[in-house]
Parts: C-alpha cells; structure tokens; sequence
C-alpha cells in the first residue's frame, strides 16, 4: 500500500481532520475566514502559476478536495516572504501551513514531480546531504537538464558567456564536476541525518497510528 | 387682547453694538413696530440686562417681549419668561455672522436688522404666552403589550423607576420566542458557548413585582383616550374585559419566523429533516430532557450532519421574500451548530452563508464555533432535496466559484427564515398597496385604538412600526405609544432588551409630559396647543386626515375634536386649513403673516430684491445658525422666518408674501419619503404634496414657477446652505423684480 492510499483510507472523506492530524500547523485551516487578505497581500499572486491563493487551497480542504489540493502547485510557489502572515487578521501562520501542505503532498507522493521548486528541492537536498557541502557546479547542471538532454545543452549554452567569467573569476571550478570537496567529517554529517531521519519516521508513524 | 404692553430690547453684546447702529434699530422699533416701550442694553443676557426686563414686566405691565439678540435657539435660559408673549429677532446669527464687516456692505446689514425688528415686533403682537392644555390626564401607569424579553425587560425597568406597570401577554406564559430557545448567544465573556437564556429569571421578577400587574391569555379589545389618560380594555381568555387607566403604552409584540413553507424549493414543509431555527430549538429542548442527542425527526436517529442555511427567504432582491436582513440568525446558527459541536464534536455540521454578519461580540463566538470545527462555506444555496431520511443541499460555492457544489446525505437541514413583525393591522395599506407584496401583514389589530386614523400604530415598511429611525426610535407616529423590540426593526436578544430600557423612559417622559399638559419630543415641554375658532370651520376634515399623529378625531358632524395630550405640536394641521381657524397661542396663521407683513419692500429700481425664507425650526434653522457661527457669508436680501415644521406652513402666507412684493419664497424642510428626516415623519411631505400645488397661486398671479422654491435640508448642510441661497438670489436677479412692488 502506497502511503498516499494509506492516509487516503485512513481519513475517507475527511480531508480537513487529515490535514489537520498530518500537516504541520494545519489545525489552523479551519480558522480562515476567506477574507482574502492573505492572497492581495502575496507577491506571488499575479503569476500565472498560483491556481489557488492560500485562502481558497483553505476553503479547498474544508470542501474535501484532496486530490486537488494535494497535485497543486499553488503552495510550492510560496517565497516565504510572510506578508500573508503578518496581515492575517485571525493570525494564521499561513506562510508555515503552505510549506507544510507542499511537504506532505511530496511525503505521500502526491506532489506534482517536475514542479520547479519540489524538483530543485529534491536536488539540492540530495547534493548537499551527500558530502555535506553544496556542490553549485552539479547543482546547477541538474537543474539544466530538468526537461531533458537537449534543452539541459541549450541552457549551457544559453549561460556559457556566465560560466566563463565565473571561472576566469576564480569563483568556478570546472573539476569540482568530478566528486569536489567535501566537508570533514562526511561520516558524523550522514549519520546525525540518519538519527533525524529515524525521529520523524517515528514521530509520523506515531501521528498516523493516532 | 386690549390691555397687552409690547417692549422691544435691542441688544449691543456680542458685536452688535459695533456692527448696528443700535439707536436706529431702537427708532424703528418704535415708529415702525409701535413698541410704546424700546430700549438697547450693552450685555441683555447678562444678569443685569435680565433684570432689566424682568423689572419691566413686574413693574412697567409689560406683557409681551421682543428681544432682538442673538437667534432664539441661543440663550434661552436667560431669556425665559414663561409667563409672556415672547419673540427673538435674530440680530446675531441671522444678520452681523453672516454679513462682512465692510463699509459697502454696512448699509443692507442694517436694513436686514431692522427688518428683523419689524418682523419681530409684528409677530409679538399677535401672540399670547401659552397657557398649557387644559385638558390632561395624570395616569401613571405603563401599559407594556407583549410579555416577550422585550416586554418583560420593559415592565421591569419601568417599575424599578418607580411606575406601576399593566403587562398583557397573548399566550400563557411569559417568555415569547426567547422562552422557546434551548440557550441563547453569550452576551458575557468569553463569549464562547451557548449560555443560558435568562428568560426563567426575568419571568419570576415579574411575578415577584409588586408594582407589575399581569394579565397571560389576555389582549387588548380597546385603546381609548390619550397620553395619561389612555382607557384600555383588556380581553382574558375566559371572556372578561377589564378596563385599566394607562399613562403610555409601550408595544412589544415581536415578530413571527418568516413561513418557511413559502421556501419549497429549500425543502420547506416538504420533509421533516427540514426545520427552521425555531424548530431546530425545539429539537434541541426536546434531545436535552432526554439523552442529549439531537435526533433526526423522520426516523429518530443521531443526527450525524447538519447543514445551515443562511438568508432562506431572507434579502430577497426579487421581492417575493422578505427583503432584509434579520440581522441574528447568523449569530443564531452559530450557536445552534455548537449544540452538536458541544455534545459531539464527530458531528458535521455546515454552515452556508452569503454574508456572515456576527453583530456585539458574534466575532468571538463565530471564532469559537470554528475552534469547535464548525465548517463555515460561502456560497448561495439553490436547492435542497430530500429522499428518504436525508437531504442534499446544492449550492453555488462562491469562494471556489462551483456553482454545482453540492453536501449529500445531510441529516437535518436548518433553515435560517427571518423575522416578520407582529405590528397589527397596516392603517395606510391602501395608499401603499402597490408595493406591499413581500409581507403579508396580519389582519388582527394589536391596540385596537379608537382612533379616526385606524386601530393600530402606521408601519414604516415591511411592516415595520414607524419610527423617526435617527432622532427618536422608539417614537411612534402615536404619541405616548412607543414600540420596543423586533417589531420596530429586526434585532437579538441585547438590542431587544436596549430597545425596552429606552421605550420604558421615553414612556415615562410621554406620560409626565402629559400631566402637565406638555409636548413630547421634539417640541418637548411646549405648552401651546391648537385652538380651533369651530364657528369658522367648514367640516372639511383636511385636519383630520392630514395630522401625522391621529390627535384629531371627528365629532359626529364632522367637526374636528382635537386630543390634545396626542399633539405634537407640529402645526400641520394649521397649514392644511384652507379657513385658517386653527391656530397656538403663539404660532399662528398671524404670527408668521404679520411677520410677512412686516418687511420693508424697497421699490423694482433700488436692485434690492427680498427674498423670504420659510425655515424648519428642527433642521434648517439650525443650518442657518450654524453657517453664522462658522460665519459663512448669504445674501442681505433673505429674510428667514423659522416655523415649527414645512407642514405647517399655510399657503396663505406664500400667497401673501408674493402679493407684498417679495421677489421670490425659498422653503427649507426635512426630506421626506421612506428614508424620511422630518421630525414630525410626515409633515414635510404634507406639506410638500400642499406646496406642489403652489404653481395654480403663481399662475393666477402671472408669476414666473422660479419665485417659490422648496429645498430639501438636513442639518448638516451648513455649507450648502448658504450656497443655495446665494445661487437662489442670483437667479432671481435674472428672473427680474417682482412687479407686485409698491401695491
């Protein structure tokens, strides 16, 4: 059983208690007020990415539409600049409930995969857990060629006149391609992630038995 | 009449002195008014000019006073004396605050003042100090109809004040709707849960109250007399009639829920999961003597979700509902999902609004109900259908714009009707029957007043009472008959209970008044009350139809019968007499006539034209004052005489002032119509339907439409006020001079 069908048995049709019970913050839902002030407040708001301002993602979840809710991409446009969360009048931690519906959505595998911000997520976590050190080069390669072979060598093209003055700078160093530098102790990184990683699957398996 | 003793005191305070030439205003009062005593005093409100004239009356047989001063809604402590004629000529206000201070300019003013004089001087004469009406009634007693909270609220108040109180309920017990409530919305902190009613507590202090007389299964078979002298017969059950002697009423009837049978197509009186807010109490009053848990009515099962439907037959822009907001029910559905939410929070409970309206602290308690979880969702709803032991509710959801939403399988549905006024018959129903329609009105009278004007108080609309909705809200169009409570407006629990405290004291005022023969507002304390010269009456009745509070009756020849303690003193009656043999001692056909009379006319070439104001004394008069004290500058060609209301104002006086030469009448009153200001509701709109008639009088005199003009003033037009009058002034110099100058 796949996680998102087991959090989708668990809770039927009540998708407000399982974000509640499953979202970080995401007791708070229930007490929008649909005022609106939080998306005219949100500097994101006029793209033409954001389907859903935060206060209707809300009304969304209080009306049961979890699929919706779960594959948008509305929450993983959030820049966290926390206007909204300074202008609720209920005080809302709307900033912390965005990020928290966008990290459940991708722990239960529901969160749409070439979404820019989940996918550089994804990237950076995995670049930075490995050694322990950010490894720009790799980074931004990955994020090139997120749609593909062909457009991953016209975006190196499209930045090669950037990358030569970086290297010629001596901010770039094209080998660090081949593994780069690492931080000292690589090992005490891994596992201190390992213990953290233990805790939360202890602590979510605890609140889905609940 | 023969031995009165006119005297006129001109006072220098105030800049007077500097801007008039006070000895010359002194002269024209002797040689033009015929004062035989005129004299100027540097301070005349201060003690010392006070007993001057206070000296004079005593020993100098003066009987009646002309005080060119300041205006006469100014210092009128200092100048009362109740026992004379007295007349202002307003020096200050109306003439040196609104004129520049310039050579030029130095000439007008002071025609303008010695007009005032003259004015002044001519109105005293035909004055007489008011004696009071003789004709009073000292009843005490409150008469509160309706043993509601409203009602309850208000015996109790009234007798903690010290008055005995006649309460009259139609039912067996006390309470009305609040009685048949499971609890009520919190008034108290934290606001946060449905709290207890209070409706016990209130009904075992009446019980308790010596001074509350308490008639249940009773109502009123008739109301007759007048403030402090009522006569009510009260109707019991059992057939007997008993007769009180009332003081004031105060009308507390309430409301009835709106039928929720007339909202088939939200599945009203269609199944029995369908409830209105009424029923939801009584479900709730009946799961609490039991288990506790609310049950489904078709079958007897735990109702395991409710649905809220807000505004059902309410705000109806297509005028087959009620047209208004009732104002609690959001509050009220709010606190009927917490029935569930608190004895079982698994229970879903909906609420569909338009607009969640959570009036006191309803903010508190709506975010209470949201802790409880409480699902609140916008939207409109179309349709609810039942089947079998559910319903579904479709709605247009309008936050996520689904107009095809829908909840299914909801167990009870709980429709939020509004609040229909239980205001008895509607007296002007014919008049308005083309735009009733929403309201159906009962038919059974509540006061059966033995009234010529119909048996119970006007409605404003929508069949509620009518009320001076700004100044004086529980006024009635009858006076010492106040209503309290959602049969005035739609309102809760606290706004009903503020209503009672208020109508309780405002009765209490109405039947002190009337004791001493006085006015209630807003010529309250007035001691004047018209007098009727029958010999000249033609029977025409225009008195009796027109007077916007009923005080007239007919004889049976059709004579006019007045009541005074139910006079406003509003004059309307005076206006509308086409023989003029009505009149108050000291307002009248002459007073204002002589005054019209009065005025200097200069002649078609000296390019002074006159112009004579006729000002409402509640609104417009104040404007004018008040653009004086702001000393915003008008024409020196106006000549403003306040009269107590637009309705008073007689056609004759128009008719005369046109004849005199006057080159053009502006009228100054209240706005008239649904949103109404005239303070006595419908006398500007009497007269206003007099006036309109005034073009016949223009024509017959080959006068041009611009010389009469009406204008619609609130008191707070002080800048615009004196806009249209110089506007006024400048298009008449283009109409030309009147060619009645010099007749």
């Amino acid at each position: 059983m796949s996680a998102n069908t087991a959090v989708a048995d668990k809770y039927r049709n009540n998708f407000l208690k399982e974000i509640e019970e499953q979202v970080e913050m995401g007791d708070w839902v229930k007490m929008c007020m649909q005022c609106g002030v939080c998306s005219g407040s949100c500097p994101t708001n006029f793209q033409s990415a954001w389907e859903h301002p935060p206060q209707e993602l809300f009304m969304m979840i209080r009306a049961g539409k979890r699929e919706e809710v779960l594959t948008s991409t509305s929450m993983w446009n959030c820049t966290s600049c926390y206007n909204c969360i300074v202008r609720c009048p209920r005080k809302i931690p709307i900033t912390h409930i965005m990020h928290g519906i966008a990290e459940y959505a991708h722990r239960i595998g529901k969160a749409p995969k070439m979404q820019a911000t989940r996918f550089f997520s994804v990237l950076f976590w995995k670049n930075c857990t490995n050694t322990g050190r950010v490894n720009e080069l790799k980074l931004s390669l990955g994020l090139y060629f997120k749609d593909g072979f062909v457009q991953g060598v016209k975006n190196g093209l499209a930045m090669q006149s950037v990358a030569i003055g970086l290297i010629k700078a001596g901010r770039l160093n094209p080998l660090e391609l081949f593994g780069g530098h690492k931080c000292k102790d690589q090992k005490g990184i891994q596992a201190m992630l390992a213990k953290a990683y233990e805790i939360e699957r202890v602590r979510k398996a605890a609140k889905m038995a609940g | 009449m023969a031995d009165i003793k006119v005297a006129a005191y001109i006072c220098k305070g105030c800049g007077l002195g500097e801007r008039l030439d006070a000895d010359a205003l002194v002269k024209v009062a002797q040689k033009d008014g015929k004062v035989p005593m005129a004299k100027s005093h540097d301070f005349l409100c201060n003690a010392d000019g006070v007993a001057m004239i206070k000296n004079d009356i005593a020993n100098e047989g003066v009987t009646h006073v002309m005080i060119g001063a300041c205006s006469r809604r100014a210092k009128t402590e200092a100048f009362h004396f109740p026992e004379n004629a007295v007349a202002r000529a307003n020096l200050r206000e109306g003439v040196v605050w609104i004129r520049p201070d310039t050579d030029e300019a130095r000439e007008t003013t002071q025609e303008m003042a010695e007009d005032y004089i003259r004015m002044g001087c001519a109105e005293v004469k035909a004055m007489t100090a008011p004696e009071g009406n003789p004709n009073t009634g000292g009843s005490k007693t409150l008469l509160v109809v309706g043993g509601g909270i409203t009602g309850m609220t208000t015996a109790i108040e009234a007798s903690k004040t010290g008055y005995s109180v006649v309460l009259v309920e139609k039912s067996g017990v006390l309470g009305g709707w609040a009685g048949k409530l499971y609890k009520r919305v919190p008034v108290h902190e934290p606001y946060k849960s449905p709290a207890d009613t209070g409706v016990a507590d209130l009904a075992s202090q009446i019980l308790a109250d010596g001074n509350i007389k308490l008639y249940l299964n009773a109502t009123i078979a008739k109301t007759d007399g007048s403030p402090g002298k009522f006569v009510v017969s009260i109707a019991t059950e059992s057939g007997a009639t008993h007769t009180e002697d009332i003081g004031a009423i105060v009308q507390a009837t309430g409301f009835t829920p709106y039928d929720m049978n007339k909202l088939p197509e939200l599945g009203g009186g269609k199944s029995a999961n369908v409830v209105d807010q009424a029923g939801l109490e009584a479900l709730a009053i009946d799961a609490a003597s039991k288990d506790g848990v609310i049950r489904r009515p078709s079958d007897g099962q735990p109702v395991k979700s409710v649905v809220f439907v807000q505004c059902a037959g309410q705000r109806d822009p297509t005028g087959k509902h009620l047209s208004f907001c009732s104002g609690h029910c959001c509050n009220t559905s709010i606190k009927q999902a917490m029935y569930f939410k608190d004895a079982n929070p698994d229970v879903d409970t909906t609420i569909i609004y338009s607009d969640l309206r959570t009036p006191g602290n309803g903010e508190d308690f709506y975010r209470s109900a949201q802790e409880k979880g409480v699902i609140f969702t916008k939207g409109n709803v179309a349709e609810v259908v039942p089947t079998g032991n559910t319903s579904t509710v479709k709605f247009n959801d309008l936050i996520l714009g689904d107009a095809d939403a829908s909840i299914v399988d909801a167990d009870l549905v709980v429709l939020a009707t509004g609040q229909v006024p239980n205001s008895g018959v509607n007296i002007e129903a014919p008049a308005v029957a083309a735009e009733a329609g929403a309201v159906e009105v009962k038919p059974i009278s509540i006061l059966n007043l033995n009234y010529r004007q119909g048996p119970d108080v006007p409605h404003l609309k929508q069949g509620f009472t009518d009320s001076h909705f700004i100044c004086f809200p529980y006024e009635t169009r009858r006076t010492g008959i106040y209503t309290a409570g959602p049969v005035r407006r739609p309102m809760d629990i606290p706004q009903a209970r503020e209503d009672a405290t208020g109508a309780a004291l405002k009765a209490i005022q109405a039947l002190e008044n009337a004791e001493l023969g006085r006015a209630a507002h807003p010529r309250s304390g007035d001691l004047s009350f018209p007098k009727v010269r029958l010999e000249g009456c033609t029977q025409c009745k225009r008195c009796t139809v027109e007077c916007p509070f009923g005080a007239i009756d007919e004889d049976v020849k059709g004579f006019p019968l007045f009541n005074e303690s139910r006079c406003r003193r509003c004059g309307t009656c005076m206006g509308a007499c086409p023989v003029r043999v009505i009149s108050f001692e000291n307002y009248s056909v002459n007073t204002v006539g002589a005054q019209i009379k009065a005025v200097d006319i200069p002649d078609e070439f000296s390019e002074k034209p006159r112009i004579l104001i006729l000002a409402c004394e509640n609104d417009a008069y104040p404007a004018l004052d008040m653009a004086g004290m702001n000393r915003i500058e008008y024409s020196a060609y106006v000549r403003t005489i306040p009269v107590r209301c637009l309705g008073s104002v007689n056609t004759i006086w128009i008719t005369d002032a046109l004849n005199a030469g006057y080159d053009g009448v502006m009228m100054m009153g209240c706005k008239s119509g649904d949103e109404y200001q005239c303070h006595f509701v419908k006398g500007s709109e009497l007269g206003r339907v007099r006036l309109s008639k005034i073009d016949d009088t223009l024509k017959t005199l080959n006068l041009e439409s611009e010389r009469v003009r009406d204008l619609e003033v609130a008191i707070t037009d002080i800048q615009r006020l004196p806009e249209m009058i110089n506007k006024y002034a400048a298009e008449l110099v283009a109409v030309g001079p009147s060619p009645f100058k010099g007749f």
